[in-house]
Order: structure tokens, then C-alpha cells, then sequence
């Protein structure tokens, strides 16, 4: 099984994650700027952070086979505080970068006024260096935060092809679906979905024709409970489901490419794993050089 | 570094000098262009573990340098100009920053930049901070203790713009303490530090 998770925080993960998810077949992933559960104080925070994606982040998972890309943003939740703003003046800089596959995550978290500006304005920077853009839902009034955000997508002028509303379920998938983005759904424990809700979902569309198409599975793995490996098990359930190989290899790993394939910016030729190698002088071996 | 690139494909010179132009009307420009360089005008394929070697997306980027130095003039503002590039670049874009420090006409302004270099411990920054820049404005000291580190984390010192001139008695002994702690240990003496052990000339102040 080959996976591309469109989805993961590497940042929150051990290296015992990036051997389990290559074991699993996991080769390429896409890791969004996000909340680092403790709040950012300031503009140099997000720099380093940024930073750190680009490159020591996309250091180590080449260190375990696997094809690191970041989407960059000011994530929702930090939009409201006036201390952070200011990063978005620093986007461009960043959304120039080589590896960077799309403008994210970006949306809503509590529907504030704040929230829509620095959304619309990250919008406009997607259309500009012509990324594609990752659209985080909110965990509450997740409806109505779904329709505003495919509102403000249209008032953008973005193209919905080039845009992925993340968190899906069962209650927000159909107007994604009508408004023609794509639909991301995040097999995590507890608060988002399962697999065998998403295999319930996934037959739902085939049986009523509208096949395995635009359709994003990830972990969203992070510094929460949560599975780097869920991804792993979704195909699993899919197979046990009656779904075939190549069902799977299309939701697992041909749609994330086809999607994050727009930025016209993966780096999907992994240089060969060299456990020596350094970055900045920062080695994995920790006390074997 | 020759500010030509020979063997220049065509598409590829094309691309260059729209950039270049672009950013002579307009600096700000190099903010967006400097990083996505390689993807949108050219780079060599691949990755290499030769932290001398020539590569095409250095030499591009040394390029979009040399117009924002044309466009511009006052070298305060151009001098801020580079410093971003630095600080907001990864580490591709750094080690063409320092490549091209000696195209700027920043006199020792950048000297910050070298030695933040200097302290990483990134092979190829560490061979860029030590061109015909840190020759010219990096003091004796500071100096010596870049060639020192080159050899700690493996550059040729061949990469070291200067060497003939700028070797001292001082680097001799630095050198000579450095491989009698590697003999010492059983280890064993990089062949390029050989030449450094025969003092030259008296050390600079």
C-alpha cells in the first residue's frame, strides 16, 4: 500500500512515527503551518516555525524515506490575536518557496470577523503565486463555518478545484461536494472521523456515482491524541469493504498528488536514505558522530 | 564565481535576464524571485554531497543579486535588502547570499552574515562564507578560526578564497595543535591541513 498523507504534523511527532508510517507505506506527506497548541507571542515565532518546515522538518522525514512538503499560513485561530497579524506581510517571501504546495491551513475557527479578513486576504495570496489552498473547518457550528467559508472561496474568484475543506464529515460533505472543492476528511480519534466512517462515505459516493474523485484522506496527526497510521488503517478498511488495490492507491496516493500537483511543486524523488547525513550540522544520530 | 554562466541554455538565459529586469524596476521583487529562483529559472538536477560543487541555482541567484545592486544605489537600503534575503531564505538561498556578498559593494556591512555562517555547522555555508568576501573584510582572527572549522566539518580548504595569502604562523599553530589532537587519538589528519603545518609568514596583527 503506497500512501501520500495530505495531512500531519511531523513537528509533534518521534522519529518511532516516521519508521511506523514508512513501514506502513507512507512515502510523501504534506505537513500544513498550523496552532502549535501553545499560543505564538510574536511575528519571529511563525519565522522560525516556517523555518523549521522548509527545512529541518523536511531534513528528518528525508531521513526516513519520506517526501516532505509544507503548506504556509497564519492559521485561523492566531489570526485573532493582533501580535501575529503582522506575518502576513512575511507570507510571500515564504510562498515562493520550493516545497511549499499550498497556502494553508486557513478558514475559520471561531467565526470571527478577524478570522474572515485574514482568510480572504490569505485567499487573494493563493490566487497571486498560483497555489492551491487548504481550508481548515471549525470544530463548533462546523455547517455553517463550511457554507461561509465556500462563500468567501467564491468571492475570491478561487478556483474551487484548487481548494480542499478539511475536516469533513457526514453533515458537511454534500455541500462540498455541490460547491466542486475538494473534500478532506481527517480519520482521527474521538473528535473527527473514523474508518469505517470513511468507508461508509467512500461507498456512499461510488454507489451513487460519483466515484472516488476529489476525495483527500488523512491522519492529522499532531501533538494531540492522535494516529499517524490511520491513514494505513483507512485502506485497510476500504480492502476489508470489498474496495480494490487500486481504489485505494487512487484515495490514498494518486489524489493527494493530483490535488498538491497544482502547486506544480512536489519533491516526490526522495534522496537515498544516509543516516550520517547532517543538517545545519544537526545529525539524527545523536551521539553516534 | 564568474558572474557569466557558460553554457547557458537559451530558455534558460531568457528567463534570467526577464527576472533580472524585473527586479531593476522594481527591487521589492526579489523578495519573491530570489526564493522560487531555482524552480522558475534554473537549477542543477539532483542533490550532491560536493559542497564545492558548481551549481546552476547559486549562480542564478548570484545573478538576481548583481541587478538588485543596480537597482539599488543608496547602500543602506540595499545592504537591509540582503540581510532579508538572509534571514527569511533557507538553506539554498543563504548559501547564495553568501556567494554573492562580494558583488554587493557592501563593504563590511555583511560581515554578520559570515559569521552566522561561521557558526553553523552546514558544510555549505560554511565553503560559501569563505570566498572573496570574508578574504577581504573578515578579520585575522575570525578568519582563522573558519579555515579551523572547515577542516572540523569536512570543507576542502581548496573552497577557501585566500589561502595562500592569507596563511600565518598563527593558522600554522592552530593547525599543528589541531592534528596533534587527531594523531593523538588515532585519527587521522585531513591531507589538505598538511601544507598549513609550514609557517609562511609572520601572523597578522
Amino acid at each position: 500500500m503506497r500512501i501520500f498523507d495530505p495531512h500531519i504534523h511531523m513537528t509533534s511527532r518521534t522519529t518511532d512515527d516516521y519508521e511506523a508510517m514508512y513501514a506502513a507505506g507512507v512515502r510523501a506527506l504534506v505537513e500544513p503551518a498550523f496552532w502549535l497548541g501553545q499560543p505564538r507571542s510574536s511575528v519571529d515565532s511563525f519565522v522560525d516555525y516556517f523555518d523549521a518546515l522548509v527545512g529541518w522538518e523536511r531534513f528528518r522525514a528525508a531521513q526516513f524515506g519520506i517526501a516532505h512538503h509544507c503548506t504556509i499560513a497564519l492559521n485561523p485561530k492566531e489570526a485573532n490575536d493582533p501580535r501575529c497579524l503582522p506575518v502576513l506581510d512575511l507570507l510571500p517571501r515564504y510562498l515562493a518557496k520550493d516545497g511549499v504546495v499550498a497556502v494553508g491551513e486557513i478558514g475559520f475557527d471561531s467565526m470571527t470577523r478577524e478570522e474572515e479578513k485574514a482568510f480572504a486576504r490569505q485567499l487573494e495570496l493563493a490566487r497571486e503565486f498560483a497555489l492551491p489552498a487548504l481550508v481548515h473547518t471549525p470544530h463548533r457550528d462546523k455547517l455553517a463555518g463550511t457554507r461561509r467559508t465556500l462563500d468567501l472561496v467564491e468571492a475570491a474568484g478561487v478556483d474551487p478545484g484548487m481548494v480542499v475543506v478539511d475536516h469533513l464529515n457526514e453533515v458537511t460533505v454534500d455541500v462540498v461536494e455541490e460547491a466542486g472543492a475538494w473534500m478532506g476528511f481527517s480519520i482521527y480519534p474521538d473528535t473527527k472521523m473514523s474508518p469505517a466512517r470513511m468507508v461508509a462515505i467512500l461507498r456512499a459516493r461510488v454507489e451513487s456515482g460519483r466515484g472516488l474523485g476529489r476525495v483527500l484522506v488523512n491522519s492529522a496527526a499532531d501533538w494531540g491524541r492522535s494516529d499517524p497510521l490511520s491513514t494505513r488503517r483507512t485502506g485497510e478498511a476500504m480492502l476489508a469493504a470489498g474496495f480494490t488495490e487500486d481504489d485505494v492507491e487512487r484515495v490514498l496516493w494518486h489524489n493527494p498528488i493530483e490535488f498538491f500537483g497544482q502547486s506544480g511543486r512536489l519533491l516526490l524523488d526522495v534522496p537515498e536514505t544516509d543516516s550520517a547525513a547532517t543538517f545545519a550540522g544537526n545529525s539524527l544520530l545523536r551521539g553516534e558522530r | 564565481m564568474s558572474s557569466t554562466i557558460p553554457s547557458l541554455d537559451p530558455a534558460l538565459a531568457e528567463r534570467l535576464e526577464a527576472v533580472c529586469l524585473e527586479i531593476e524596476a522594481d527591487p521589492a521583487r526579489i523578495r519573491v524571485r530570489f526564493p522560487a529562483a531555482a524552480r522558475e529559472i534554473g537549477r542543477t538536477p539532483g542533490t550532491s554531497a560536493d559542497v564545492g560543487q558548481d551549481r546552476l541555482e547559486d549562480r542564478v541567484r548570484v545573478r538576481l543579486l548583481e541587478a538588485l545592486r543596480r537597482a539599488v544605489p543608496d547602500v543602506e537600503r540595499r545592504n537591509t535588502e540582503v540581510h532579508d534575503l538572509y534571514r527569511f531564505g533557507d538553506a539554498d538561498e543563504r548559501r547564495a547570499v553568501l556567494l554573492g556578498l562580494d558583488r554587493l559593494d557592501l563593504d563590511d556591512r555583511a560581515l554578520d552574515l559570515v559569521h552566522d555562517a561561521l557558526r553553523t555547522n552546514d558544510p555549505r555555508l560554511v565553503a560559501a562564507a569563505l570566498g572573496p568576501y570574508a578574504a577581504t573584510h573578515l578579520e585575522a582572527a575570525d578568519w582563522r578560526q573558519g579555515v579551523l572549522k572547515c577542516l572540523f566539518v569536512g570543507v576542502p580548504l581548496a573552497l577557501v578564497t585566500g589561502l595562500d595569502d592569507r596563511a600565518d604562523a598563527e593558522l600554522s599553530r592552530m593547525v599543528g595543535d589541531y592534528a596533534a589532537e587527531r594523531r593523538a587519538a588515532g585519527r587521522s589528519v585531513p591531507d589538505d591541513a598538511l601544507p598549513l603545518l609550514l609557517p609562511v609568514r609572520p601572523s597578522e596583527s
